[in-house]
């Protein structure tokens, strides 16, 4: 402690003090977004919300000239079936890819792998929603004689195509992060590669399995542009996977634009807003509740 | 020391942890000034996306801009204009975007547009609303017609469809949803199903098509795939055999087909052309607007007039659109 100068000491607390704003930015930055977009719809919310109507209606008539309806049932069936429809297919993919990088492939292949799949990654979802509109769309008319090839299954599989770099990078860090001496302790006992995976690395890596799933969900939950063009936009319950549906990103994004400032349809499509944020809670929520669970036993 | 978690969900609940000791660290106080300080930029980010532009501002090297938005119908014709009045007088520059009508216009209230194109007359409420938010009326003027066109695969063996017909599909509570239903159909094995492609709802076409088919206080059928513009709705028509959809005449291309319209069964039906819809023959034809704030000086003045110009009407014809008939309505003011 002996010959620090006085701005030595200060240029270090002046750092600290920058690192501390940093760190607590983005709890600020959430619960301003959070705030902002409850702000907008509040009026609505507190003074004339037909909660029944929201939550069990499929009629969405925002600028109907006879009679007005806000229900957005149609939307979330929409939301969770392309969700639902994208994990299915995105979450064996993935885990398997990251298996397989992670254990069974050579070093030369990994990086090549790793690469691609990155690169995967970086793919703008307006060109996955392009893709959807242009190459899925014919192709699922001709294969399945749908009526029409924009649909819960063309965005499912353009939704698990997006998912599935961010299940495997985390999948596979999860993975690695298993100390190998658990893998080798398995192998001098005489199990196969298969054993040390299933009953040693998959259980070891639960939580981080686990979370790469639910950011998946999460990613599949908020995308907008890319449902916007591949689902159709059709405020339906779908009854297949070949039925058109409109999810409640592509909603707000279809429709903020036009809504006046203040308008009910505004509200309420901040409303929506809020409603998703709700969803993305919940599911990060059970996330941390799942992995605490797991630690304490 | 923290045991090291690799995987993300520990790292988060980690960071969590990390953000409680140091703000317990730093003490409350660093908090709430930190918090007043995002507050502040916040509140400063929207005071400045909220201001008001001014009529027409002066754009770079002095010229002057002319910001056009509104219908998606028109924007083709509004580029093509923009383009052309850009050799007529160079000192002009006019930008134009889509998005709609209902785009248009709330910016036309907003006041943050000099012209805004509509496909639809504007709503009194609508105007009102202007008059209030900008202390100005919004003036009226016709600049076009458009045949509203009902597009069908080009496969689709379908002669014409009558007005009941069409409102039979469209209309919630309408009984046909099925090309068979129609006497129709279609060849290769496709579905039967009318596949109802309509557009989203603050475009001038989605709210004329409503009126003039659908009828007064009726709405759209539920489960229609709705598209974000005019192009998009016949280029998806043009990819599904067993698609409908309603677009401007304008945006008719060799891949689909225009279906003649006829106003009831037994009538004689009608594809959309310059004199069909100049004389009434074709039944769903509509005049197209632009607007703006108070009565048009200056450079939008001049614009509007060349707008009206034989120049200016050439080119609605080139654009696909029915220009205004000689010596037509040049401002049909609405007081």
């Amino acid at each position: 402690m002996v010959g620090r100068r006085p701005w030595e000491i200060a240029s270090e607390k002046l750092i600290e003090l920058v690192i501390r704003i940093c760190g607590i930015s983005a709890v600020l930055f959430v619960f301003g977004i959070f705030f902002f977009v409850f702000r907008e719809g509040s009026d609505l919310l507190f003074h004339r919300f037909n909660f029944k109507e929201f939550f069990t209606s499929i009629e969405w008539y925002p600028t109907s000239q006879s009679h007005v309806r806000y229900g957005v049932l149609a939307l979330i069936a929409g939301s969770a079936s392309v969700t639902a429809l994208a994990m299915a297919i995105a979450v064996p993919f993935g885990l398997g890819a990251a298996i397989f990088i992670s254990e069974f492939c050579g070093p030369k292949l990994k990086e090549t792998l790793k690469i691609t799949i990155e690169l995967l990654a970086a793919i703008p979802s307006v060109v996955w929603g392009f893709i959807g509109l242009t190459v899925m769309n014919p192709m699922i008319i001709t294969l399945f004689h749908a009526p029409i090839g924009l649909n819960v299954l063309n965005a499912g599989i353009i939704l698990a195509l997006m998912s599935v770099p961010i299940i495997v990078s985390i999948a596979e860090d999860a993975l690695k992060a298993v100390p190998d001496s658990y893998r080798e302790a398995a192998l001098a006992l005489g199990a196969t590669r298969w054993q040390v995976v299933y009953r040693v690395l998959l259980p070891a890596a639960k939580n981080g399995l686990l979370a790469a799933v639910l950011l998946g969900v999460g990613r599949a939950v908020g995308e907008t542009m890319a449902v916007l063009m591949a689902t159709g936009h059709a405020v339906k319950i779908p009854s297949s996977v070949l039925d058109s549906v409109r999810t409640l990103t592509a909603t707000i994004a279809a429709e903020l634009g036009e809504a006046s400032m203040h308008s009910d349809h505004y509200q309420i499509l901040f409303i929506i807003g809020v409603l998703l944020f709700l969803i993305t809670f919940a599911v990060n929520l059970t996330a941390d509740l799942i992995v605490k669970g797991i630690r304490g036993k | 020391m923290h045991p090291l978690h690799q995987e993300a969900t520990a790292t988060a609940v980690m960071n969590l942890k990390l953000m409680k000791q140091t703000t317990q660290r730093a003490g409350w106080g660093v908090g709430i000034r930190l918090t007043a300080a995002v507050l502040a930029v916040v509140a400063v980010g929207l005071l400045v996306t909220g201001c008001k532009r001014s009529d027409s501002s002066q754009g770079p090297g002095g010229k002057q801009d002319i910001q056009n938005t509104g219908s998606d119908t028109m924007v083709n014709l509004a580029q093509a204009w923009a383009e052309e009045y850009a050799k007529v007088d160079p000192a002009v520059s006019v930008e134009v975007s889509g998005g709609g009508s209902g785009t248009g216009i709330a910016a036309l209230i907003n006041g943050t547009v000099d012209i805004a194109n509509c496909s639809r007359k504007m709503e009194p409420e609508e105007m009102a609303k202007a008059k209030q938010n900008t202390g100005k009326d919004p003036q009226e003027f016709m600049v076009g017609y458009d045949g509203l066109a009902i597009y069908v695969h080009q496969n689709n063996p379908i002669g014409e469809i009558t007005l009941e017909q069409l409102a039979e599909i469209y209309r919630e509570g309408g009984k046909i949803t099925k090309w068979s239903e129609l006497g129709v159909q279609l060849p290769g094995g496709a579905s039967d199903e009318i596949v109802r492609v309509s557009r989203q709802s603050n475009s001038g076409t989605y709210q004329y098509f409503r009126e003039a088919i659908l009828g007064k206080g009726h709405d759209f059928k539920l489960g229609s795939v709705d598209q974000n513009g005019s192009k998009d709705v016949v280029e998806l028509v043009s990819k599904t055999p067993g698609a409908i959809g309603y677009s401007g005449m304008g945006y008719a291309t060799p891949e689909v087909k225009v279906l003649p319209v006829a106003k009831k069964s037994g009538d004689k039906a009608c594809a959309p052309t310059v004199d069909s819809v100049l004389n009434g023959t074709y039944p769903i034809s509509r005049p197209l607007f632009m607007y703006t704030l108070g009565q048009p000086a200056g450079s939008i003045a001049k614009y509007m007039d060349w707008i009206h110009s034989p120049a200016g009407q050439k080119i609605v014809a080139q654009s696909g659109y029915v220009p205004l008939p000689e010596g037509g309505a040049k401002t049909e003011t609405r007081k």
